[in-house]
């Protein structure tokens, strides 16, 4: 378990250093920050100016460690716009997306789990057949479009929900729906699947033949079993919301997230932030990677951790 | 579609028995497949969607870009001020939105089947010569794949394309970097568990070099999981693309995208709703449709799924999809 956890936690230093790497090759090889960052009239002495101020001119090995020196001090930058620490700009955008991705990802996950568990116990029916075929249309929906719908009907036309911004505990809601949806979609599909094949098992029938309630047999028993492939989809699926796809959601919603800030950066050609962005995202995908395994091994005894 | 095939099937007698025996194959495939409903909608779907995307301009009533600047913001044709002329309306400089979504369709098309073709063109190498040689080359090859599964793919992609400047060019190249790893992971596990069947060995034992027994013996068996793979992928990318060009960071005026479209009539919300509406009910439609016809063939290309829902129509339990 002990050396398990060391090659995980190794596992996951590979990953951030993978996306550092790549962040840096991208953003100093193939852009070039004195091209978007200095007006069309500059001269080349500005530009090399410029240059040397950002340190640009040193050759890119050395530019290289500089680089990972500085992330090694918490100090990923200063933001070309607003000239602050980039992570600390980052920080104190982060917990509007932790606060988003929370909410709507755990109204996915309750709503996943009970639509999927309903249509499993009796298939074929007109409830199965009706969560199956919404949860084919909550996969298929584009995020950002569900979302101007919803401010569309409930925002502009019912007005029951404020259309954008973050006043008040009312303004989560229409923005964690339009996150939620291709989560519910998908991981009501798994849920409902797997536990098809869980109550075909004969185990199910002891518990019914013993005489436990309907209640006890599918909520503890067979529900716990078929969670073991939902978790880890919907383990992916929260990473992939916070690894770009709450972008679209905050953008649409005006929530002033770090994927709202992710945006702008990019208008404003802020490169800085953008990085600062780019790898805190990485480094919070690599924890969340590891405590899945660990839930999952809590879930399923079955899987041995390590093997 | 259906019909064309079967056609076919009849007009082409003496072309050879591997091409009968191709064709029987999909002609029972077709007849399965209308035994799911939903599956056959799906494929009816995607086929509507090629014809629309390869013949636009014989469909569209007008010049998608042609502003007539006076019939600007026309609500559609059943709304109070709608005309015929414009059945879905127009958008805020006049242009016909039915003609607009209509060539939408083909830049969907063309970054889906390119992702497509060469993600799973390298993916699926990449996982056959890793999962053929195994050992350290595997070793080697699947820290890669579960090293950038672990990356923030579509931040990286909004990053990569904010610093090479947005076209289709970079989409693609963009989401075919994102791509290629479920096709590796798919067609490695796939050659594992083909390594151990007898005929891959008695290729070995004749001598048939590796790349034979890779591309001859191994890889055509690597059909049906890999279709199945690209299908999903192909709804899959259609959202991305769709998501990039929203943010601006996909296709560029005048070019036309679906989400470009919603980009640029979500300024009109309040009181232009059709401008938003109509492309995004094309995307939200060919996905349907797209992962309908995935949903059917992922059962239908895996034999113990098959199984499941043969004896699921024997009557222990109803179908569904």
């Amino acid at each position: 378990m002990g050396r398990y956890i060391f090659r995980r936690i190794g596992q996951g230093l590979i990953v951030i250093f993978g996306v550092v790497s790549v962040v840096f090759v991208v953003t100093r090889i193939v852009g070039d920050p004195a091209k978007v960052m200095l007006p069309l009239t500059a001269t080349d002495a500005q530009r090399a100016a410029f240059d040397h101020q950002l340190g640009l001119d040193k050759p890119l090995f050395v530019q290289y460690g500089d680089f990972w020196n500085g992330i090694f001090h918490g100090n990923f930058g200063e933001s070309y716009v607003r000239k602050q620490s980039a992570l600390h700009v980052a920080l104190t955008y982060l917990p509007a997306t932790l606060e988003l991705v929370f909410v709507g990802m755990a109204f996915a996950g309750l709503l996943a789990v009970t639509i999927g568990v309903l249509a499993a116990l009796r298939p074929g029916r007109l409830l199965d057949r009706a969560v199956t075929f919404f949860s084919l249309i909550g996969l298929s929906l584009p995020q950002f479009w569900l979302g101007l719908l919803l401010i569309i009907l409930f925002g502009v036309k019912l007005g029951w929900f404020p259309v954008s911004g973050r006043q008040g505990a009312s303004a989560i809601v229409l923005p964690a729906i339009a996150l939620a949806a291709p989560t519910v979609g998908r991981t009501a599909m798994v849920v409902r699947s797997s536990m098809i094949d869980e109550l075909n098992k004969q185990y199910v029938l002891t518990a019914e033949a013993k005489g436990l309630g309907a209640w006890r047999r599918i909520g503890v028993h067979t529900l716990r079993n078929a969670l073991a492939p939902a978790v880890t989809l919907f383990g992916w699926d929260v990473v992939r919301a916070l690894a770009g796809f709450d972008v679209v959601v905050e953008v649409v919603f005006g929530w002033t997230g770090i994927g709202h800030l992710a945006y702008d950066s990019i208008l404003g050609q802020d490169f800085t932030q953008l990085q600062a962005i780019v790898i805190l995202v990485a480094i919070i995908v690599v924890v969340i990677n590891i405590a899945m395994d660990f839930i999952y091994k809590l879930i399923d005894p079955r899987v041995k951790v390590g093997a | 579609m259906a019909g064309a095939v079967l056609v076919q099937d009849q007009a082409a007698p003496g072309t050879g028995q591997k091409r009968r025996s191709v064709l029987r194959v999909l002609g029972s495939g077709l007849r399965e497949l209308w035994g799911d409903k939903a599956g056959f909608f799906g494929l009816l779907i995607v086929a509507m969607f090629v014809f629309v995307a390869l013949f636009a301009p014989m469909l569209t009533p007008h010049n998608p870009s042609a502003q007539v600047l006076a019939d600007r913001l026309t609500p559609p044709v059943w709304e109070h001020g709608g005309s015929m002329s414009h059945i879905l309306g127009t958008d805020q400089l006049g242009r016909d939105i039915l003609s607009r979504v209509i060539y939408g369709s083909r830049l969907s098309l063309l970054v889906g089947v390119s992702v497509v073709v060469i993600a799973g063109a390298v993916g699926t190498t990449v996982g056959l010569v890793s999962g053929y040689f195994g050992g350290r080359v595997d070793g080697l090859i699947m820290r890669v794949v579960d090293t950038q599964g672990a990356f923030p793919g579509l931040l990286l992609a909004l990053l990569i394309l904010a610093a090479v400047g947005p076209s289709v060019r970079t989409v693609i190249l963009v989401l075919c970097l994102d791509g290629w790893l479920m096709y590796a992971r798919v067609a490695r596990g796939t050659v594992l568990s083909l390594r151990q069947t007898a005929y891959v060995e008695a290729a070995e034992i004749i001598g048939c070099r590796p790349r034979r027994v890779m591309f001859r013996h191994v890889a055509p068996n690597l059909t049906s999981p890999v279709l199945t793979v690209a299908v999903l992928e192909f709804a899959r990318i259609i959202l991305a693309e769709a998501v990039l060009s929203f943010l601006g960071l996909g296709v560029q005026p005048p070019q036309m995208s679906w989400g470009l479209e919603i980009a640029e009539g979500q300024d009109f919300v309040y009181s232009a709703w059709w401008l938003v509406t109509f492309p995004g009910i094309a995307i939200a439609v060919t996905v349907l449709g797209v992962n309908m016809f995935a949903s059917w063939l992922r059962v239908a290309a895996d034999p113990q799924e098959r199984e499941k829902r043969f004896a699921a129509s024997a009557g222990t339990f109803g179908g569904g999809i």
